[in-house]
């Protein structure tokens, strides 16, 4: 069992917090689990706005500015190269873990990873309110609205007012399906490829991918 | 509030990874670690150099980490010698962060 692809924990590299870690992976009870930088960090930050130190609005606000620089590429390049190879998204279908580790896009932890392919009949969201659960790997940081609690809710209740917030309004002959990404499964939405693109390269392709697409709340952009 | 237009320098900071002159960031704990930072030094608790030289302490300390274990060791030590909170209080709560997701369903949001 593979638990929590956490934030790069507990995997011995000469931390010296002095914590064992191994409770951390053999327990599979359904219940939630921080990594030990993620519970360090929650710890520091959450005194810090105790005491008045520091807001946890500006905190996201900071991370927001500084956090542009970890773009979703090796996830738009993941779902280009499907949209030009039918035998790799075939291979994506099957075993999207092994396909997207073949480009060399590997998590320390290796979670199992879902490939979910948008059609007209159906639009894939994904959501969790743990960052732990997130594919970093693929797609980089999370927004800080993707682990806000009022998403998760409103996208599991309601997720065409969820997309429609993001302006995304779906043909009533669309379903939505929402998945909820755990530590054992992160999804990686394979959004439609656009018109008007024919013959165009993977990096031309991989261009149009934004991270949102890949979570559910965008398609893919139109070429302009 | 802070003053405005206070920039953090990231040039001068010992071995940090820039792409384009911003940080690159492995994971999402990684960020808040690095906002943390930014948000107390633009709140005057401590200056950039400060900062830089409590970093670089902890990177040429002997200890081999990730450079945002570093990171967040040297502000944990900086905090506690600005007695803002001591590394037991920090200590601690981590446990309590610990113990709270453990009886949190997944999928919950983890509340102390």
């Amino acid at each position: 069992m593979i638990h929590d692809g956490d934030s790069g924990d507990g995997d011995g590299d000469g931390d010296n917090h002095n914590h064992d870690h191994d409770h951390d992976h053999d327990h599979d009870d359904g219940m939630s689990h921080l990594g030990k930088m993620e519970a360090r960090v929650r710890a520091l930050e959450s005194l810090l706005v105790e005491k008045g130190y520091v807001e946890s609005e500006s905190i996201d606000q900071l991370i927001q500015i500084y956090e542009t620089k970890i773009g979703p590429k090796n996830g738009a390049h993941v779902v280009a190269k499907s949209w030009v190879e039918p035998d790799f998204a075939d291979w994506l279908r099957r075993d999207a873990t092994a396909a997207i580790h073949s480009l060399g896009y590997t998590s320390r932890q290796g979670e199992h990873m879902q490939a979910v392919f948008n059609s007209d009949d159906t639009h894939h969201l994904v959501v969790c309110t743990l960052c732990s659960c997130y594919p970093w790997s693929v797609l980089g940081l999370p927004p800080t609205w993707y682990k806000s609690p009022p998403f998760r809710s409103k996208a599991v209740i309601d997720p065409r007012g969820v997309l429609s917030d993001f302006g995304l309004n779906l043909p009533e002959t669309t379903s939505v399906e929402v998945h909820d990404s755990t530590a054992e499964t992160r999804y990686l939405v394979i959004p439609q490829r656009p018109g008007g693109t024919d013959g165009w390269s993977i990096d031309q392709l991989a261009a149009l991918v934004t991270r949102n697409a890949m979570i559910g709340t965008a398609i893919a952009d139109d070429p302009q | 509030m802070s003053k405005p237009e206070l920039k953090p320098d990231l040039q001068v900071l010992p071995d940090i990874v820039l792409d384009d002159g911003e940080p690159v960031f492995n994971a999402p704990w990684e960020a808040q670690a690095f906002a943390m930072t930014v948000r107390l030094f633009e709140k005057g608790l401590f200056t950039w150099n400060e900062w830089a030289s409590s970093l670089s302490a902890e990177i040429h300390g002997g200890t081999e980490r990730e450079y945002y274990r570093h990171w967040l060791c040297a502000l944990e030590k900086l905090i506690a010698e600005k007695q803002i909170m001591s590394l037991n209080d920090i200590e601690s709560r981590e446990q309590a962060w610990h113990d709270a997701a453990a009886r949190t369903p997944h999928g919950e949001p983890i509340e102390l």
